[in-house]
């Protein structure tokens, strides 16, 4: 990840992904945007392409790394032509879907995973089911939305998550949804089409429902922001789930 | 979703998205069908419309009216009810933060050059702590379709981000509250509804005094 000389941050930016990122302070809104926009962009060369058989080589290719490893770089074959039959603002909008998409088949992974462990188990087993089907919907609805914008939904990334206790879980998933919540939110001023827009924030809330549930279970704040939820960049979410990456 | 007729003459020449506001609603562009006309449930509504002056500025206005609706539920009527447990944190934390966004929506409004709605006076009908939380459910998931409903018509990117920030804050608040009363955080499944301006008045407009 290349650190950032942005102005809006006073800290350095560390260079190891952080497993439990918090979301950075929000910087002014014009910066935060350009930013993500070159973010934006290198997301979707990768989205877009056919060739994107590396979820890690596209993950690489969307913070900007030069130093993607040659396995992983001859193992894609990023297109320096998106597809051209589509508006730039669907373009725009496909890569945000597959970037959503991708996370939410990374947090459907993860709730597989946990309900396989039988952690959990009554009430609390029965919520965790829920919102796996819940994310597996997110799936569902996301991939169709790239098709419906005539882009190629991103392929299903391989995950590893860390399933030990029920207490180490539980925080993990307190952590996965917070960062699901601020991902959607640091999108939606980036998504051109309402009818995309509507369905992102129809998602949104629900992973900040996910998020406050698993923060009773933890005994952790629903709101850890306070009053404003913050929003994240995506190659802020991107490094952060890194570590989630097979 | 049903198209509300367009009542309001003031509105018939502003913009959305490019289109006229009648355009827009005939069209069905939005799928949200977050659709704005004066209804005939409250003075208030009316009154909301002609001192914001369209745009931005009416829609969080009427966001506003949401905000100090909560904001006074949580900070005066849980007093009145009295409360305990989780559902006292709750009122504290979920009260001061409704304040935050009066406060914010307040500024916002100001900033887009519109007038902030003076603070209604608002009735409660809960007489204790199972009606009071039965309520506060009510009025956070009407919160959250709410903000939903009206967030794609925003002209401004900036204040769409704004929006944001508070709805999540209300999903998060609306969970918490159905847990504690053993309904699903998650009442709409994967997919929280957007709502209409006339089906959030449904719920919220008997809570308006004046």
């Amino acid at each position: 990840m290349p650190v950032e000389t942005g102005t809006e941050n006073q800290a350095p930016q560390r260079e190891a992904p952080q497993r439990e990122s918090q979301a950075p302070q929000p910087a002014g809104i014009v910066e935060r945007l350009v930013r993500d926009d070159s973010d934006r962009k290198r997301f979707l060369k990768m989205a877009g392409s056919a060739g994107a058989a590396s979820f890690g080589a596209f993950v690489l290719a969307a913070c900007g790394s030069s130093k993607s490893s040659t396995t992983a770089t001859s193992a894609s074959a990023p297109a320096s032509t998106a597809t051209t039959s589509s508006s730039s603002a669907s373009t725009g909008d496909i890569g945000i879907l597959n970037y959503a998409l991708t996370l939410e088949y990374l947090e459907t992974e993860f709730y597989s995973k946990v309900i396989a462990a039988k952690l959990f188990s009554g009430a609390v087993g029965a919520l965790l089911e829920d919102f796996g089907a819940q994310e597996a919907s997110h799936v569902a609805a996301l991939k169709a939305a790239v098709i419906q914008l005539g882009g190629t939904p991103a392929s299903k990334p391989e995950g590893k998550f860390p399933i030990t206790t029920a207490a180490a879980t539980a925080e993990l998933a307190y952590t996965v949804e917070n960062l699901g919540a601020s991902a959607y939110l640091g999108q939606a001023a980036l998504i051109q089409s309402p009818q995309v827009l509507a369905s992102a924030l129809a998602i949104h809330t629900v992973e900040a429902r996910h998020a406050a549930t698993l923060g009773t279970l933890v005994k952790k704040s629903v709101t850890p922001d306070g009053a404003f939820a913050k929003p994240a960049d995506m190659s802020t979410v991107l490094a952060a789930v890194k570590p989630f990456l097979a | 979703m049903s198209n509300q007729e367009l009542t309001n003459p003031e509105l018939t020449g502003i913009e959305v998205h490019g289109h006229t506001r009648a355009s827009f609603i005939l069209r069905g562009a939005l799928a949200a069908g977050a659709v704005y006309g004066t209804t005939a449930v409250a003075p208030f509504v009316s009154q909301a419309l002609a001192v914001s002056g369209g745009g931005d500025a009416e829609i969080l206005n009427f966001a506003l009216t949401l905000e100090y609706l909560e904001a006074n539920f949580y900070e005066v009527k849980s007093k009145q009810v009295g409360l305990s447990g989780m559902a006292k944190t709750y009122a504290k934390e979920f009260g001061e933060e409704e304040e935050q966004h009066v406060l914010a929506l307040t500024a916002a409004i100001k900033q887009l050059g519109g007038t902030p709605v003076a603070k209604p006076t608002f009735v409660f009908p809960a007489t204790n702590q199972q009606s009071f939380l039965a309520l506060a459910s009510v009025l956070e998931n009407t919160g959250v379709g709410a903000y939903n409903g009206a967030a794609p018509s925003l002209q401004s990117k900036a204040v769409l981000a704004s929006a944001g920030s508070i709805v999540q804050i209300e999903a998060r608040h609306a969970a918490a509250i159905n847990l504690l009363i053993s309904k699903s955080p998650t009442p709409n499944g994967g997919f929280d509804k957007p709502l209409t301006k006339t089906q959030v008045l449904a719920a919220a407009g008997p809570l308006i005094k004046k």
